[in-house]
């Protein structure tokens, strides 16, 4: 298994990283070195096991349906690159 | 400075010997004569410092004091913390002043313990060597051009180097462990779920766990009672009855039975780590212990399967830093797409960005299954493997690190063999069991080796039963760092 | 060539829960920007959601509502892109393993009844909103509805027209009202349909290309929309074009479809579990509970109005549009034990008022008891059709109660024979031709000769007993 350049580009994309070509070329090598040593978990046969996506065995609490916060967004605007009237400010969206 | 437990140090405290400022002063000046060498902390403030100690006597002078008021501790970068720089060891945070606490760090507040300040890390808890993080690379105290490990280097080093008697850390495939093998400090990564992981910034969320650096087992234990409990606003928060995880210290380890798994025996771990760890068998079994022959087979695999499902969580965690609500944005840009583009491209560093990348491949359409549902089902079977392993003994034992400190530099332009450093930590990770670094001597050059013990979940009672008693018999973890006294 | 259109919508509607799906904050609609949004809800560093108890059970009822399969362990992923209303890079969604799949709604479309499958209903987190007015070249972000709950309800394709895509959307918009899980509220966005929507030839058995027609929020612009893209897509093949699958938008002012995105740029949305959220499991005595506590739904009632009422199946499913509307049809009903003159007075006169009036069912000036009052009258003579009327307007008015308005404006039907004998006497006399052409053979001249007697009687003659009498006057 080895990444070409444009898969580089291509998952560069996907993560919105800039990604130059002479990046993308390193990143290539590092990656695929990388994927070398992943690559060796597919040899494994793990037909009929179940895939394990949690540290322990247990389902989801559930929150009563209460509205228990308060209004906090001076607070956390303070820390925004860009905000006007109580929003946040990016540019402009096309759709 | 004088070695003193938390213990003693709460008694000090208690017995009006010292205030829980003059302490905090002490350490602080000694932050200030060594941290420029060794970098350990991203942030320090005196003033705040010092108003929480103040407060802290306060309580004391009240008889309001817990068993660990007024005595300070240094907390990890990656902890969200009210008012205080909050960066994750990132540029992408470089200007983040959280506006809300960790649960961890409302415990320690609760607790009446002053912060010292907030401690260097690998750049988003990625790495292994404290190099990642875009505030300078951590020094070892043991010797400053080594590395201290990672991701909780900084935390490691201020403890090693007695800047803080304390602090915390985060273990998502070894943080805590490794550099607390590298720095010859004590440190455990707690059962999955024990403690809260809301406010602190996430890494890979299923396997990310908080816990306790120090000196001694005995003082980690102290530090776990203040850190678990149940916490609503974590669903993987679990809710257990509080125990008290000093209740077991003093218990003899006659019967006990000590599993060597002969994967962590083998090649790739070097001859001092061997025979260190092996004195330390040989030193547990004069205390009364036996030990019996376990295989982790699949463990082998715990390095390809880790790097499949942390960067898969963390591609989308790390999602959330686009430069639009808090953290950096880029100056110049044409248009939205842009902006995220090189917000997130200057904002994140080389290793944060190949772990993204790596994540969003093994997740894109077409790869999902080969990759990412092959490592959840491998993960499974590692567990199964502790499962089977926990029938025949009480605890396992190995080293935590294949090797000693390397040399800074030496590993950072190969991923892989910085990778392969966590060798022996991650499979406790995928199993969501405890798991414990303590110094157990030193190799040729001087450098501290890591005796690495993983416990059966919810045992750390019992894990730090046996490392209490150790450091009874040794004293590999009260030795200091020369030439920073 | 003849060509079948296939419809399957996908629809979001907005849980009427207090607070989000994953944080304590108000999903109130209307607060100024931001405010209701959380440290959750801005995605801060650190933060994890926490599931909201009422939003599962939101979706437990609708499972129930429509016959579903409720999964009993079902699991949150995350569906991950990048926009500036999505704060945490993606939004957790369920895709493998939805709380809800299978179940079926009955629709009725003229005389046609037919039943449309669903494939699946899953929970889901709104979105913001991005402000596109000027912020000196900027678009503004209000983070307040992000974390509002969603239950996407999604259809099989098996609408074959627009008016069946609406009465679909209709019946679903009905149910959710019903149930409670929804306020329906569409301009507020609380109902949004996304239309797939593809042509194929007659007798041809795989799918054409599907373009999707995203955010319709009325009924109205679900059928215009539908319509136009239909047109288009006929247009195209026959032109010797081809359709590639794509995202479109209905623009309202100029009732045209418009690319939005195509399938190159189609997102890879990355799904996997969200690890921060464990499986959800359903105990049984939760999901009895919540079926023991659901109304009588639109189905169930359908089939009992058209056996206890004898109301046709059409009537039933107008009669069951909302809960309100068949609440009042049932009280009429009942007060005057006509359940089919009831059904046309609700239908007719009331809904016609109503709608010239813009007023909802709820707020009818006309109460249900009045309304059957009413049609007691008619039912034991003491009213004429056309005399009802006058009544029911004199109700509208706020007049008083029905008896009332008939004593004090003197509508009561002529029921006294004698009286009516004498105006006949009066009518035959002053009408001889009329009578000569019935006699001659002309039916119409009956009729027109009944038209006189009303007339003179100011319509209070009962038409039944006029009818009777002249029949029997003029054999004579
Ligand atoms: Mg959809
Ligand atoms: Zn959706």
């Amino acid at each position: 298994m080895s990444l070409s350049p444009d898969d580089v580009k291509r998952i560069a994309r996907l993560a919105r990283i800039e990604t130059s070509d002479a990046e993308a070329q390193a990143t290539q090598a590092q990656l695929n070195s990388i994927f070398d040593l992943i690559a060796t978990m597919q040899a494994v046969d793990t037909a009929g096991i179940a895939p394990m996506a949690h540290a322990q065995e247990v389902y989801q609490r559930l929150r009563d349906d209460a509205v228990t916060e308060t209004d906090r967004h001076a607070a956390f605007q303070a820390v925004a690159p860009a905000v006007e009237n109580g929003l946040y400010l990016v540019p402009k969206v096309i759709e | 400075m004088p070695e003193r437990s938390l213990s003693a140090l709460a008694a000090q405290l208690a017995g009006k010997q010292i205030s829980s400022r003059e302490l905090a002063q002490t350490y602080l000046d000694r932050i200030a004569s060594l941290n420029p060498s060794i970098n350990a902390f991203i942030t320090v403030d005196p003033e705040k410092t010092l108003l929480e100690a103040a407060a802290a006597d306060t309580l004391i002078a009240a008889g309001q004091a817990g068993p660990l008021t007024g005595v300070p501790i240094a907390h990890k970068d990656i902890f969200c913390t009210d008012g205080w720089l909050t960066t994750c060891g990132s540029k992408m945070l470089h200007n983040f002043v959280a506006p809300y606490d960790a649960h961890v760090i409302q415990r320690f507040k609760a607790a009446g313990m002053p912060s010292l300040g907030k401690t260097n890390m690998d750049e988003f808890a990625m790495g292994s060597s404290n190099e990642t993080s875009y505030f300078g690379a951590v020094k070892n105290p043991w010797n400053i051009a080594y590395v201290p490990g990672g991701s909780s280097g900084g935390a490691a080093a201020c403890v090693a180097a007695r800047m803080a008697p304390a602090a915390t850390g985060t273990d998502t495939g070894g943080s805590i462990r490794q550099p607390a093998a590298l720095c010859g400090i004590t440190g455990l990564k707690p059962t999955y779920g024990l403690v809260s992981r809301y406010g602190m910034i996430a890494f890979a969320s299923s396997l990310d766990q908080a816990g306790p650096m120090a000196l001694s087992a005995e003082d980690c234990a102290l530090l776990l009672n203040v850190m678990t409990g149940f916490d609503s606003r974590d669903s993987t928060s679990l809710e257990r009855e509080k125990e008290d995880y000093a209740r077991d210290l003093n218990q003899p380890l006659a019967g006990l039975r000590v599993g060597l798994p002969r994967e962590f025996f083998a090649e790739g771990l070097s001859n001092d780590v061997a025979t260190a760890v092996e004195t330390a068998v040989a030193e547990l079994k004069k205390l009364g212990a036996t030990t019996v022959e376990i295989s982790l087979a699949n463990s082998k695999l715990a390095i390809p399967v880790y790097y499949v499902l942390a960067p898969a969580e963390a591609s989308s965690n790390l999602s959330r830093f686009d430069g639009v609500r808090y953290g950096y944005r880029a100056p110049d840009y044409a248009n939205l797409d842009d902006m995220y583009c090189k917000t997130r491209a200057q904002g994140f560093g080389a290793e944060v960005k190949r772990r993204i990348m790596i994540g969003a491949y093994v997740l894109s359409h077409g790869y999902y299954d080969a990759y990412y549902l092959q490592a959840q089902k491998i993960r499974r079977l590692i567990a199964d493997d502790f499962a089977e392993a926990f029938k025949t003994c009480d605890v396992i034992l190995g080293p935590t690190a294949p090797g000693t400190a390397f040399k800074l530099g030496e590993k950072s332009d190969d991923p892989v063999e910085m990778y392969l450093n966590d060798l022996y930590t991650i499979p406790a990770n995928l199993a969501g069991l405890p798991g414990m670094s303590l110094p157990c001597g030193f190799d040729a050059k001087g450098l501290p080796i890591g005796l690495q013990l993983v416990g059966n979940y919810f045992s750390e009672a019992k894990m730090l039963n046996v490392a209490h008693q150790y450091q009874r018999a040794t004293d590999w973890h009260s030795r200091q760092p020369e030439g920073l006294k | 060539m003849k060509w079948e259109t296939v419809i399957g919508l996908e629809v979001h509607t907005q849980l009427a829960t207090k607070s989000k799906i994953f944080s304590g904050s108000s999903t109130a609609f209307g607060a100024a920007p931001n405010t209701q949004a959380s440290a959750v809800d801005i995605a801060l560093p650190g933060v994890l959601p926490v599931l909201n108890r009422g939003a599962v059970e939101c979706a437990i009822k609708f499972g129930l509502a429509i016959g579903a399969n409720l999964n009993r362990v079902n699991v949150f992923d995350r569906k991950n892109y990048f926009y500036p209303d999505l704060p945490k890079g993606y939004q957790i969604s369920q895709l493998a393993k939805p709380i809800v799949e299978g179940g079926a709604l009955k629709i009725v479309v003229g005389d046609t009844e037919r039943t449309i499958n669903l494939t699946r209903a899953h929970m889901e987190e709104d979105a913001g909103k991005s402000l596109h007015e000027d912020f000196h070249g900027m678009t503004g972000i209000d983070l307040n509805r992000a974390g509002t709950p969603l239950l996407e309800i999604v259809s099989e394709p098996e609408m074959r027209s627009s008016a069946e895509a609406v009465a679909y959307a209709r019946a679903l918009h009905t149910l959710v009202t019903w149930i409670g899980i929804c306020d329906g509220n569409m301009q507020e966005g609380s109902f949004r349909v996304d239309a797939n929507v593809s042509v194929r030839p007659v007798g041809q058995a795989e799918f054409g290309t599907r373009r999707e027609i995203k955010n319709l929020n009325s009924f109205r612009f679900l059928q215009q929309a539908i319509d136009y893209e239909v047109r288009w897509q006929i247009e195209t093949l026959e032109d010797g074009g081809r359709i590639e699958q794509a995202t479109v938008l209905f623009d309202p002012d100029i009732g045209e479809t418009r690319m939005m995105r195509s399938k190159e740029d189609a997102h890879d949305y990355r799904y996997f579990p969200d690890p921060d959220l464990l499986p959800v499991k359903l105990d049984e005595a939760w999901i009895e509970a919540v079926r023991a506590a659901l109304p009588e739904l639109p189905a169930a009632m359908q089939a009992r109005f058209q056996n206890d009422y004898g109301v046709s199946a059409y009537d039933a499913a107008v009669l069951t549009g909302s809960r309100a509307l068949a609440d009042y049809f049932e009280a009429a009903a009942k007060a005057c034990g006509q359940g089919k003159l009831a059904a046309n007075w609700v239908m007719g006169e009331l809904s016609a008022a109503l709608n010239r009036a813009e007023l909802d069912i709820a707020a009818s000036p006309v109460s249900a008891a009045q309304l059957g009052t009413l049609i007691a009258r008619i039912q034991d003579g003491t009213l004429s059709g056309k005399l009802a009327k006058q009544v029911f307007e004199g109700l509208w008015e706020g007049a008083g109660e029905v008896d009332a308005i008939i004593e004090a404006r003197g509508l009561k039907q002529m029921s006294d024979s004698g009286e009516l004998e004498k105006i006949i006497d009066d009518v035959l006399a002053a009408n001889p031709k009329s009578v000569e052409e019935f006699r001659s053979g002309k039916d119409k001249a009956f009729n027109a000769l009944v038209g006189q007697v009303m007339k003179a009687s100011r319509g209070k003659a009962n038409p039944a007993q006029v009818n009777d009498l002249l029949k029997t006057r003029l054999q004579n």
